[in-house]
């Protein structure tokens, strides 16, 4: 059981970072290596939002971390001429960092009213954004170059991305291996005993109190690992957009890194994946239908939850009890 | 006997109204001791008080001559003094012993990063965390429900868990609010007994809070009982039985029972 999980989990790495690539040389659409990018970029900053689901807080403002963590990489690379591999953490640890002092007031809300916060965060980031003389308004900050190369000790690890024939194919390669940190991450978390204190929180505050469990400190070190896993998929997105404006992530993105926690299923760590996944495939794939595009897709996301309360994923494991 | 807690002059004013009012009273290492009261005389405030969910307007609350009133609630539970809640209040959709193996959490000795990464003082933590809890499962007697989520459970077995939780914070001094509330006479008893091991087997100090008059003049060593957020007597159950100001307090208010 334990073994067939692992090779299961191999194979679909391997899958991933070979056989999707090679699916998609054969169709011929290049196209796909974009969106692919994307869904794991944005299943990055939705990863983020699970775990703050995971403690028992509704997160509609992952936007903002993610402008953030954008703005502070582009600002590196383009002011300070810093390697795009540096900002990329310095972006996370800047989110994190950020959102304990956020975090630290707002975090004491429960409910709809911490819901409420979240959701105006992302506006002031973008106002932030504009205002600021350093992320030059709303022109923000384009032309940035490609990842360049990076190497340790003269050895390169990997090579400057304006160098590669093919661009696209690297950037799906390093969304798909940060994607798989991430959850790999998260994974762990949730199966350590912070996982299950994180639980504790989300089931019963006052419990978990008297238990001795310090509630303050846990809430704010879940929600700065869930910021910072929203400035590197900001930073990320922003090095091949190579450009970044205050409405890069806005409102919208926000309700949507939250709708794909809901979609997936807020009891599984893989939730978030799938949920991006069939979002961002679902609203593609409703292009077709024109005008009528929003108002399809919001139907079926009302019928899908109210089908599916524990998310797609939960299919999944009501086979498994029955059988 | 040493006096493990001391409640010196605790009162507590929400605006105008004062729901505790110079309280004063010692708890001896080892004993049981009730508190009791007609509804809203103010013991659960008292509870919230000892065990700083609620901050006091005046006074001190002191744990072996250290004063722990005022202080976060989770370093109260560090220091030794764990309260169960009056609700029945567990963690739902955790089965009954992820419930006990998460109360350990005082115990562990591994960071939380150490537990992240799995290292090797987070794996022994989680292993005695795991023997612990199955002790503590079968002292409670509670081995045929071990893997039940919680939220199936009855409401006796509830109350047992939620002593559990406590248990597993290994406390000096647990707080059981109405421990015996809901339960018919077998259960009840079953309970008291519970208690008594509790106290007798791992030497734990018990302070309660309850209405069932029978079960607290069986179960206890001292009473303090209060009224209008002022304590008005203390002392044995015998004692309490006959005091007349106790007997006032209870004419007439509709607890009336009190057990003679």
């Amino acid at each position: 059981m334990h073994n067939n999980k692992f090779i299961l989990l191999a194979l679909g790495v391997i899958a991933l970072y070979v056989g999707v690539p090679f699916a998609i040389d054969i169709s011929g659409r290049i196209d796909f290596f974009y969106t692919l990018t994307s869904v794991a970029l944005l299943s990055i900053a939705s990863a983020g939002v699970w775990l703050t689901f995971y403690i028992g807080r509704i997160n509609i403002g992952q936007g903002a971390y993610a402008l953030a963590g954008g703005y502070v990489s582009a600002i590196l690379i383009t002011q300070a001429g810093m390697s795009f591999w540096l900002s990329l953490p310095i972006a996370g640890l800047f989110c994190a960092v950020l959102s304990v002092f956020i975090g630290l007031p707002i975090l004491r809300l429960r409910g709809v009213y911490f819901a409420m916060v979240t959701l105006v965060l992302t506006e002031v980031m973008r106002l932030v954004a504009l205002a600021l003389p350093v992320t030059q308004g709303a022109k923000g900050i384009t032309s940035m170059p490609l990842p360049g190369e990076l190497s340790v000790f003269g050895i390169t690890l990997i090579p400057d991305f304006a160098t590669l024939e093919n661009p696209k194919i690297a950037f799906y390669w390093m969304a798909i291996t940060i994607m798989i940190i991430a959850y790999a991450v998260l994974w762990r978390i949730v199966n350590s005993r912070l996982g299950h204190l994180c639980r504790s929180l989300q089931q019963n505050e006052e419990l978990s109190a008297s238990i001795g469990v310090n509630t303050a400190y846990l809430r704010v070190l879940a929600y700065s690992i869930s910021s910072f896993f929203g400035g590197i998929a900001g930073a990320s997105f922003v090095s091949i957009a190579q450009s970044i404006y205050p409405s890069s992530f806005q409102v919208t993105d926000s309700v949507n890194f939250m709708l794909n926690c809901f979609l997936g299923g807020l009891g599984f760590v893989f939730g978030p994946m799938l949920g991006t996944l069939i979002l961002y495939f679902g609203w593609d794939l409703l292009f077709t239908t024109g005008q009528y595009q929003l108002l399809i897709y919001s139907t079926l996301l009302i019928m899908l939850m109210l089908a599916l309360p524990n998310g797609v994923l939960s299919l999944f494991e009501k086979k498994k009890v029955g059988s | 006997m040493s006096t493990l807690l001391e409640v010196k002059g605790v009162t507590k004013r929400f605006g105008g109204l004062t729901a505790v009012n110079n309280v004063s009273f010692n708890v001896n290492k080892g004993d049981i001791l009730s508190v009791i009261g007609p509804n809203g005389a103010g013991k659960s405030t008292l509870f919230k008080l000892i065990s700083s969910f609620l901050t006091t307007s005046d006074g001190e609350v002191l744990l072996n001559g250290k004063r722990i009133n005022n202080l976060a609630p989770h370093i109260v539970a560090r220091l030794g003094v764990v309260r169960t809640f009056q609700e029945t209040t567990i963690f739902k959709s955790m089965t009954v012993r992820e419930n006990i193996i998460v109360s350990h959490h005082l115990r562990s000795k591994a960071s939380l990063l150490g537990f992240f990464l799995g290292s090797k003082q987070a794996r022994a933590d989680e292993a005695e965390f795991g023997d612990s809890a199955d002790q503590i499962i079968a002292f409670l007697g509670l081995e045929a429900i071990a893997n039940e989520l919680a939220s199936n459970l009855p409401q006796g077995h509830l109350r047992a868990l939620g002593m559990s939780i406590g248990l597993a914070t290994n406390p000096m001094i647990l707080l059981l609010d109405e421990p015996f509330a809901g339960m018919n006479h077998d259960e009840t008893m079953h309970m008291v007994s519970l208690v008594r091991r509790l106290r007798d087997e791992r030497g734990v100090t018990v302070m309660l809070v309850e209405h069932d008059m029978p079960a607290v003049m069986k179960i206890s060593d001292r009473i303090v009982v209060i009224n209008f957020g002022e304590k008005i007597a203390e002392g044995t159950p015998h004692d309490i039985q006959n005091n007349e100001k106790v007997i006032e307090a209870y004419l007439g208010s509709e607890d009336a029972a009190i057990g003679m």
